[in-house]
């Protein structure tokens, strides 16, 4: 089959690589109808993910049929339509049994190099590098999806494609995102990140109770989609002081919940950029937390601010004393896709929220190399490229 | 860790089941007569190998089996003589690992119990066979596919549903012992299982470096299979990556 394989910084190639099989009885194999690029795909591209090997398939947010299944799948048969989430989990250790998906004990082969780096080692992701477990990613045209009883989801009738493939990952992230904020009636929430996490982020706020979502970007057409399709007010940062607008915005009291859609590679303006980028650089840190710094400032007194943007390592000038003197909340963590996608393909198919303008190209895989570097340089309003293998 | 005192078995408080000391994890050359086997040995492989000739090969030969002699501090030879030239201790490496298993403690007990059952976790193990209610022989692989090692052992100790320890035979491949214990984790978190597996090295100085070496990769298999284990009791099939596709590596 047709597969698209990392081979180093900035280098995808489209490759012919074996079909993949049934290797353990959860086991299933879905031929993967759509498959979109995602910001934390970036990552990896730029080499700040490490454990990554040539030849490595990506790619993790994903629908499609399921054509095998192994043995021990009760809940699957084949010609299923599915959306799977991104994060693996077994359902049988402590973590998945409490809905902490993410988290899981054995969905990663590969625990002692999250041991080293963290402690504990969490969940697998697919095409997410080998400390992530180095299982094979979806920008092909078939993938083996293990626990496949767990992981893989039927869409229900009436909900499309191009709106049930985001319930794999942005969805479930940014629904998350809001949900660890802790929003109570009339909250103001900010988001900073306006791609498809942040989107979603901004959406999922409304449906748990936000008063008021004010999204942060600086590419005019996300910000315009923010405000279209997610009714949010939006600020460019390149434009005005973010810390002075939100203060100004909420009467001098700052906003409740701040979400960090963004990541390790934040992009900001001016000396705290080229700071950032030149320590990152030289790995003297492994992110670039201006976002995270800005949202710890930005926040009210006893607020929340909620992470689902991607750390690996190391930050550096992380504001430890305003978070602490300011008693806030700090939650953040990989998504627990099987927590949340349940109930949001029902409320996709209730038409709650309908994430499918987030697709703004979709292509075949033969083309995913350009479609990756159209996305990372986000040219021509792209904020997601699909993949149809 | 060799820089701590303590031993995690130590702090754990659990038993040293010793294995015994015979075979290559017992020094009986002194360390003047392995330096003068090391440099001889050396010399002599050294020269054997340049002649392309039969006898080249078997002075290489001989300079191997000094070599050996002088790197483990154990001669056969010495041993069927019942000579001994060491006055140094034997060295015992024990590596001690916990895991908290979702699942009852005796069912995962009974799983450990079944001796049989142990290389469907242990990767290192090629097979496992009962042969008596206490006996079982035992074969692991060498990494590298360079061959197999055998053994035979004896559970020297067992209370159902808390513990099992055993040890190999004395005039093993390896001297190896190994020692589980399965408590009630707390909350009704399901069962924790604490392993101390121990084995010989190749005894004295060079030994000890050998093991020095060696240990974290040993210890990397303890842990490894713990989690294995741990997989397997908690979703009946152990995680695996290997034989999926991949692109040009």
């Amino acid at each position: 089959m047709k597969a698209l394989c990392w081979n180093g910084i900035n280098d995808l190639r489209v490759e012919r690589v074996p079909d993949p099989s049934i290797l353990n009885p959860g086991d299933a194999i879905v031929r993967v109808t759509m498959s979109s690029v995602c910001g934390s795909d970036l990552h990896l591209l730029d080499g700040y993910v490490p454990t990554m090997k040539a030849g490595d398939i990506i790619g993790h947010e994903f629908m499609g049929e399921v054509v095998e299944v192994g043995p021990g799948v009760k809940k699957l048969v084949k010609g299923d339509r599915v959306v799977v989430g991104s994060v693996l989990g077994c359902g049988g250790c402590e973590f998945c049994q409490t809905d902490q998906w993410s988290l899981c004990d054995n969905s990663n082969p590969n625990p002692e190099i999250l041991e080293k780096a963290y402690g504990y080692s969490g969940a697998g992701i697919f095409g997410y590098s080998h400390a992530f477990g180095g299982y094979a990613g979806s920008h092909a045209e078939y993938i083996r999806v293990p626990y496949a009883d767990n992981g893989a989801f039927k869409v229900p009738e009436g909900v499309t494609d191009d709106a049930a493939v985001f319930t794999s990952d942005a969805f479930p992230t940014g629904f998350m995102a809001a949900d660890m904020c802790g929003i109570e009636p009339g909250d103001t929430v900010v988001v900073w990140g306006a791609g498809g996490v942040g989107q979603m982020a901004m959406q999922s706020a409304w449906l748990l109770g936000a008063g008021r979502v004010i999204a942060i970007d600086r590419f005019r057409d996300r910000l315009a989609k923010a405000k279209q399709f997610a009714k949010a007010e939006t600020l460019n940062y390149e434009e005005v002081d973010i810390l002075e607008a939100l203060k100004e915005m909420t009467g001098g009291r700052g906003p409740d919940r701040c979400i960090d859609a963004v990541g390790m590679e934040a992009h900001t303006t001016g000396v705290e950029q080229y700071y950032d980028k030149a320590k990152q650089t030289l790995r003297l840190q492994t992110g670039r937390p201006a976002v995270l710094r800005q949202a710890i400032m930005a926040c009210r007194k006893g607020g929340t601010v909620s992470i689902v943007g991607v750390y690996g390592g190391l930050l550096d000038k992380f504001p430890m004393g305003a978070a602490m003197n300011k008693a806030l909340t700090l939650r953040m963590g990989q998504m627990f896709a099987q927590k949340y996608i349940p109930q949001l393909l029902d409320r996709v198919a209730a038409g709650e929220v309908d994430p499918s303008y987030m697709l703004t190209h979709k292509w075949g895989l033969d083309h995913s190399p350009e479609g990756y570097k159209m996305f990372k340089e986000k040219t021509d309003d792209c904020m997601r490229v699909v993949f149809t293998p | 860790m060799d820089t701590y005192k303590s031993k995690m078995s130590d702090v754990l408080d659990t038993q040293h089941i010793l294995p015994p000391a015979t075979g290559s994890s017992h020094m009986n050359v002194g360390t003047t007569e392995r330096i003068a086997s090391v440099v001889g040995g050396a010399l002599m492989a050294y020269y054997g190998l340049r002649k392309p000739n039969f006898g080249g090969l078997i002075l290489a030969a001989a300079g191997g089996a000094l070599l050996y002699r002088g790197s483990t501090g154990y001669c056969p030879m010495n041993s069927m003589v019942g000579r001994d030239t060491a006055d140094e201790q034997d060295i015992s490496i024990d590596i001690t690992r916990s895991l908290t298993i979702n699942r009852p403690r005796s069912e995962v007990y009974q799983f450990w119990r079944q001796l049989e059952n142990l290389p469907q976790f242990m990767q290192h193990l090629q097979d496992v066979r009962q042969q008596g209610p206490k006996r079982s022989h035992w074969v692991a692989r060498i990494p590298k596919g360079v061959g197999t090692v055998e053994w035979d052992a004896d559970v020297v100790q067992e209370e159902t549903d808390t513990l099992i320890a055993w040890r190999s035979l004395p005039g093993s491949d390896v001297d190896n012992a190994g020692e589980v214990r399965f408590m009630d984790a707390p909350a009704e978190r399901g069962t924790v299982v604490q392993a101390t597996i121990s084995y010989r090295p190749p005894a004295g100085a060079v030994g000890g470096q050998l093991a020095k070496l060696l240990n974290p990769a040993f210890e990397q298999m303890v842990k490894n299979d713990l989690h294995r284990f741990k997989q397997l009791m908690e979703t009946g099939e152990v995680t695996t990556t290997e034989g999926q596709p991949a692109g040009a590596r």
